[in-house]
């Protein structure tokens, strides 16, 4: 059982993430500091890890999005960061596992995911 | 200098200015002053410390007595610190110390008790590289090689390192700045880790060196 001093220092929900599935499509709105200025950058992929839940500190999810070239690349991001204005879920996807990291190998039609009830 | 005992809870992350940083949890006190030491009865000055309130059976009939003539109840830890004159005379016997005599963002030293590791070799203990694996050295690997020169001088160097007992021994970390501060609840949040278990007696006080 977790301490009650530290249970009260556990992050609240963000407002603005739902709750994310493995394999959905999402759009994650990240706020970047440069320097002074602040600017809303957009990543848009799949949900292929979630650790942790929306009620641990520390927790984080992985987005895989394929970019020009058929590049991969992989974004982390913390589920609590204020640094994050917001995630839009685009579509749930039907998967059987919790990490998909079996999409790395894949590119082009063979790393498409189904939607749910499709 | 001021300072507080308490124990050690645990981890976390809490995220500030949108970065996430490492921070220990720590429930300090309440702590009584139990005593005052000053320059013409003890040859110097400081404070005694109490921490932990118990059961009177828990603790002995001397140290029940010590605290018993100031109306304080029973405490399971004591511990002393030096003080300057002038702020000695901030202090009165019996007064309770809470999380309040620090404030955000003030740098504090934090001393514990490392976790005992038992009996380790020179590799754990003391950061020495591993013999390679392949070429016939198949039982030297881990083992700390030479422990010195030759015939000159004909004998270890005093203070040579080598495998040995490692942890449980006290340690302090400096320096580290405090994050949150919650009297009502006796937490102490500061960045960074400290020395010991979950659980452990700790004993936090002003930084010596600041900034």
């Amino acid at each position: 059982m977790q301490h009650p001093l530290l249970q009260s220092l556990e992050p609240e929900a963000h407002p603005n993430i739902p709750e994310l599935r493995i394999g959905d499509t999402v759009r994650v709105h990240a706020r970047i500091v440069e320097g002074s200025r602040e600017r809303i950058q957009v990543f848009q992929g799949v949900v292929i890890r979630v650790s942790g839940s929306d009620k641990t500190a520390g927790s984080n999810f992985t987005v895989r999005r394929v970019a020009s070239h058929g590049v991969g690349v992989e974004r982390t991001f913390m589920l609590h960061s204020p640094r994050i204005e917001k995630v839009e879920v685009l579509r749930h996807n039907k998967v059987r596992r919790s990490r998909l990291y079996y999409l790395r190998g894949r590119t082009g039609k063979a790393a498409r995911l189904k939607e749910v009830g499709k | 200098m001021k300072g507080i005992l308490g124990r050690k809870v645990g981890m976390t992350q809490v995220f500030e200015e949108g970065l996430a940083i490492p921070v220990t949890v720590i429930e300090v006190g309440p702590c009584y002053v139990t005593q005052k030491k000053d320059l013409k009865s003890d040859g110097y000055t400081a404070i005694q410390i109490g921490f932990d309130e118990t059961s009177h059976k828990r603790i002995s009939k001397g140290e029940l007595q010590h605290l018993k003539q100031n109306q304080i109840p029973a405490l399971r830890h004591l511990s002393e610190l030096r003080v300057n004159e002038e702020d000695l005379a901030g202090y009165t016997v019996g007064q309770k110390l809470d999380a309040e005599i620090f404030a955000v963002g003030e740098l504090v030293d934090v001393i514990g008790t490392s976790k005992g590791r038992g009996f380790q070799g020179g590799i754990k203990r003391h950061n020495f590289n591993r013999q390679p694996k392949s070429h016939g050295a198949s039982d030297r690997v881990r083992a700390p090689g030479s422990a010195g020169s030759g015939t000159t001088p004909g004998r270890t160097m005093k203070g040579q390192r080598g495998p040995g007992h490692m942890g449980n021994r006290r340690v302090t970390v400096q320096s580290l700045s405090v994050v949150r501060v919650d009297a009502e609840r006796n937490m102490l949040v500061v960045r960074g880790a400290i020395p010991g278990p979950k659980g452990g007696l700790v004993f936090v006080r002003g930084a010596r060196k600041q900034g």
